[in-house]
């Protein structure tokens, strides 16, 4: 079930206007309310400046079912809502998956699974390069999308250089073939502050987003409907 | 020349901050002075290559200039899928210096072994490809490159040519004027196919840039003669399109001879590996010999 505010009431109108058979439902939906969520209370951006210098980054690295995604951006007003309508067709600027070249405000192209986390990494690097101390960047996975090495690569990296700046967020939907929860333990056992909420109660989300220690951060964000 | 080319890398560093060094437990002593100077730019990722590209990526996408050194395969085919969507679909800038080309770490085994690389790279859209053939050409090579705007592959070899030339803008330079065939040699293949070429009167282009591989000069500086020979030190044919769609106007009989496509299982040395695929003197001058009399 899905938190019935009025804000996801809104979101869902404007998610059914997107239609077509990559559409993935079950994984657009399942991220709904973690990203009304970092986009509503989280994360520090401006849709009339996508690029500004010192917004927070947002990386979507399962880019599978971005119809959600696409909705909290229509509605912060990155594009006309009325793109949701031309979903996937020839000239849209929304495809099945997400496409920075396209889509303002959208930071790395995905949907080729295992790229976000690590490209996240890299960021946070170049943000404390750059001395951008208070920007942080989220990046968003499904349970599925860490089975790829490169995800546990990249977390065992960020976990040992302790980068304060990232903060990994799991949709367990259990989509993953294989087993892999409890996701929050192995990535505690990777040295980073994991805390397991319902990724449907936009409080329990907001206070794990507010976490910020001296290494990295995750919210493993549990689905079941 | 990996010496050289990791020497300009950390000047490179010094020079512009933009730079970011991305590395993955590789060659860690000879950029060691990169991370003195400012090791907020600078990350050993351990030895995890995948996320060293998508690393340089995330710097790439905020503005940086990154550079990833490890050994080929691990630079190229591991990380290949990181390669073409963080740097080749988004258009990034990057430059990746490899060490280990081919069979130069022939004693480790098929593993170490990486000739399909730059045939690998020639399908990412943008994909620039040099292969020197000296350390100075390495060294020239990142100072150049680097800070071009597009994503550019640096092939550093052990394998080394002796003479420095001066080398044309394009990267493809015409050493010799000959009428019986043409022949491109590719990077460190140049002096053996020199001395193969003994008393043969062919015309010697210089391949130094393969991707793109110059076109305009290859059909201007190219003798009349139908028989064209490409001594590459990577996956033989894998100039081969790129020759033959410059030359289209023409009839050609075309001769790739590289590194065979087929699995290898030796260890010895290179040397060993070069007589073996008639990559030696002897081995191009026989090609050359039955080419010519075909």
């Amino acid at each position: 079930m899905l938190m019935q505010t009025d804000e996801i009431a809104e979101l869902g109108e404007l998610m059914r206007l997107a239609t077509g058979d990559e559409k993935h439902e079950a994984s657009a939906t399942s991220t709904l309310d973690v990203l009304y969520v970092l986009y509503e209370h989280v994360l520090r951006i401006d849709s009339a400046n996508p690029a500004w210098e010192e917004r927070d980054r947002f990386v979507l690295s399962k880019g599978h079912g971005p119809v959600a995604y696409y909705a909290v951006l229509a509605r912060k007003g990155f594009f006309p809502a009325e793109e949701l309508t031309r979903f996937m067709e020839f000239d849209s600027i929304l495809g099945a998956h997400p496409d920075r070249a396209q889509v303002p405000g959208i930071e790395a192209s995905t949907g080729s699974l295992g790229h976000g986390l690590p490209m996240a990494v890299g960021i946070a690097y170049a943000l404390r390069a750059k001395g951008l101390a208070e920007q942080r960047v989220i990046v968003l996975t499904g349970d599925a999308e860490l089975n790829e090495g490169s995800n546990w690569e990249a977390i065992l990296h960020a976990g040992a250089a302790r980068l304060s700046n990232l903060t990994l967020v799991a949709i367990d939907n259990r989509s993953s073939s294989i087993r892999i929860d409890p996701i929050g333990d192995k990535l505690t056992a990777f040295g980073w502050d994991a805390a397991e909420v319902d990724g449907r109660d936009h409080d329990q989300l907001r206070d794990a987003f507010e976490r910020r220690g001296d290494g990295p951060t995750a919210v493993v964000a549990v689905v079941r409907s | 020349m990996r010496d050289a080319a990791c020497a300009a890398i950390v000047d490179r560093f010094r020079e512009d901050r933009r730079t970011a060094l991305v590395l993955a437990d590789i060659s860690l002593d000879r950029l060691e002075p990169a991370f003195r100077h400012d090791p907020s730019r600078v990350v050993n990722v351990g030895i995890m290559e995948q996320t060293a590209v998508g690393v340089a990526a995330g710097f790439a996408l905020e503005g940086f200039r990154p550079i990833v050194h490890t050994l080929a395969p691990f630079l190229v085919e591991r990380p290949f899928e990181q390669l073409k969507l963080g740097f080749g679909y988004h258009r990034q800038e990057g430059l990746f210096v490899s060490a280990g080309a081919s069979y130069d770490y022939s004693k480790c085994g098929l593993t170490h072994h990486a000739p399909g690389d730059v045939a690998a790279l020639a399908t990412i859209p943008g994909m620039e490809g040099i292969v020197p053939g000296t350390a100075r050409e390495a060294a020239d090579a990142v100072r150049r490159s680097h800070g071009n705007g597009r994503a550019t592959y640096l092939r550093t070899s052990v394998s080394e040519n002796s003479t420095e030339w001066e080398l044309a803008p394009g990267g493809l330079t015409k050493l010799r004027t000959g009428a019986a065939l043409t022949v491109v040699a590719v990077g460190p293949m140049l002096d053996r196919t020199l001395a193969a070429l003994d008393g043969i009167d062919a015309t010697v282009l210089y391949a130094t840039t393969v991707l793109p591989l110059d076109a305009a000069s290859l059909v201007a500086e190219a003798a009349p003669a139908t028989d064209v020979l490409v001594v590459e030190p990577f996956a033989e044919g894998t100039l081969a399109a790129q020759v033959s769609a410059a030359l289209s106007h023409r009839p050609i009989r075309l001769v790739s001879h590289g590194v065979p496509r087929e699995v290898f299982p030796r260890y010895g040395t290179v040397e060993d590996h070069d007589r073996a695929h008639g990559l030696d003197a002897r081995g191009i001058r026989e090609r050359v010999l039955a080419l010519l009399a075909a």
